[in-house]
């Protein structure tokens, strides 16, 4: 029998390895649970939980409603863009005041790195970070993780190449945190202006050449470049960066061996990765889609077991 | 903690054989039939039936499958211990079949309920029945009776009723755990 050794999930940063794993079971059954003709357990029919959007979204919202919805659970929806907070309100005034309506849990994303981590030490609910600014995205960390373990039986020892926006991306930092809680080797690559300094004190190797990575790596999760957060340039051209960081067959072709590619999405086709790359047999985009169903409903679940009458 | 032994290994495989022949009298050549083994202990015995009965007729076809119920239970966030899950292995929709639910002890009756919530998903079952190892009387929360009982027992709450299986390294047999009492 065993529970998670947290009460929220800000970060993975905050989880220990035998919590990851413990999801990850959870999450398998949750797979079988959404491949069935009826895909919805009761589990969580007397949980209410808020979806708090500050930020634009599509697929994690989507991701995380439909969890929320097969574990039963009832499910409210809230953007920033059609809220009080553009009248002024406080963070805090704004999820109390969603509390007081009888809500359990709240699965928030906002702009502001420790956000989640606020709220959880001034509102009384479960917070599910669903991604702080350039801080972290544990969600999309899990079920990536959950996606190479499907792929290649396990995570420890094999070597992740995440290439891209390193220094504005949430989505590399969770990966870098849960991989290496796994036991894998990590490596970032991308433009030096978009490598953060000292991140080589986390552990990681650092890689400027992406067909040196490639050769290194057994899978590569290439990142989207977050145009919405890049406030000067970082390179010349989107087409210089896709000549030197983009994934196409003739770079993988060059290789000795057969990598996975991973992306975490949306895809800007024909810039980190072409067309061919992302539909080809390598690519497990699609798969994770599908497993972050399943993994955020085990975090829903995992969590809601924590509340008590 | 004083032990009684309910069934011993005779007993206990006599036991299992009566049920098989049950099972037979009613299923014949189990067509249109399913034996669905509650995780995590009623599959030892659902797996043990199918095994029986195949060594009675060689010929017979049964589809099995095994159900986890964690998500469907009564208990959740109520119990101090976290429930976790195990596997569910259903390989058919139970549509229109007659199901045999199979636990090793039935007790509250709060597990059948929620297999058959866990059932339902899967589709329509033409009929559902629930064959037990032991039942222990009069001590149900709810209104659920089995078809097929290898051994009735009368306990009280405080008593624990163990199966255990070869499979899991021990002899096959049940035993009636009671607590001692405080004054001795």
């Amino acid at each position: 029998m065993s529970e998670l050794s947290v009460e929220h999930l800000l970060g993975i940063k905050y989880l220990s390895t035998s919590d990851i794993n413990l999801i990850f079971e959870t999450a398998d059954n949750f797979k079988q649970v959404i491949n069935r003709p009826i895909k919805k357990v009761p589990s969580l029919r007397d949980i209410t939980i808020a979806n708090l959007f500050f930020e634009n979204s599509t697929r994690t919202k989507l991701s995380f409603e439909l969890a929320e919805k097969r574990l039963s659970a009832d499910v409210v929806n809230f953007s920033s863009s059609s809220s009080s907070v553009t009248k002024g309100e406080t963070l805090v005034d704004t999820v109390n005041n969603i509390l007081a309506m009888k809500v359990d849990m709240v699965v928030m994303r906002h702009p502001f790195p420790g956000a989640g981590v606020f709220l959880s030490k001034n509102v009384d609910s479960k917070i599910i970070n669903a991604g702080d600014g350039a801080h972290e995205h544990p969600t999309q960390a899990l079920l990536d993780s959950y996606s190479i373990r499907e792929r290649m039986g396990d995570v420890a020892r094999k070597k992740v190449v995440i290439v891209g926006d390193i220094l504005h991306s949430r989505v590399a930092l969770s990966n870098i945190f849960c991989l290496q809680k796994l036991g894998a080797e990590v490596c970032v690559c991308g433009p030096k202006t978009m490598i953060p300094k000292h991140i080589e004190s986390l552990g990681v190797k650092i890689e400027l050449d992406l067909q040196k990575a490639l050769n290194w790596c057994d899978v590569a999760n290439m990142l989207r470049i977050q145009r919405e957060r890049l406030e000067i340039n970082y390179f010349p051209s989107t087409r210089e960066y896709s000549m030197l960081y983009g994934l196409n067959n003739e770079v993988l072709d060059s290789l000795d061996k057969e990598i996975v590619i991973m992306h975490p999405g949306p895809i800007n086709r024909g810039v980190e990765i072409t067309s061919e790359v992302a539909d080809s047999d390598h690519a497990i985009i699609l798969d994770q889609v599908e497993n972050g169903v399943a993994v955020r409903m085990a975090v829903l679940y995992l969590l809601a077991q924590k509340i008590r009458h | 903690m004083q032990k009684r032994t309910l069934l011993n290994t005779r007993a206990f495989e006599l036991t299992v054989n009566r049920l098989c022949y049950q099972l037979i009298e009613n299923y014949q050549d189990f067509q249109d039939a399913i034996i669905v083994g509650i995780q995590p202990r009623g599959i030892y015995l659902s797996k043990r039936i199918i095994e029986r009965l195949k060594e009675i007729n060689p010929s017979t076809h049964v589809i099995d499958g095994s159900l986890d119920i964690t998500f469907y239970r009564d208990d959740f966030r109520r119990g101090n211990e976290p429930l976790t899950a195990n596997k569910t292995e259903m390989n058919h929709l139970v549509e229109n079949k007659k199901v045999i639910l199979v636990d090793d002890v039935l007790f509250t009756g709060r597990s059948v309920r929620s297999a058959m919530d866990a059932l339902l998903d899967f589709g329509r079952p033409k009929q559902v029945e629930l064959l037990v190892l032991i039942d222990r009387r009069f001590s149900r929360h709810l209104p659920i009776q089995p078809n097929y009982v290898g051994s009735k027992i009368d306990s009280i709450s405080s008593e624990r009723v163990e199966v255990k299986w070869k499979e899991t390294g021990g002899k096959d047999s049940v035993v009636l755990l009671m607590k001692k009492d405080q004054n001795e």
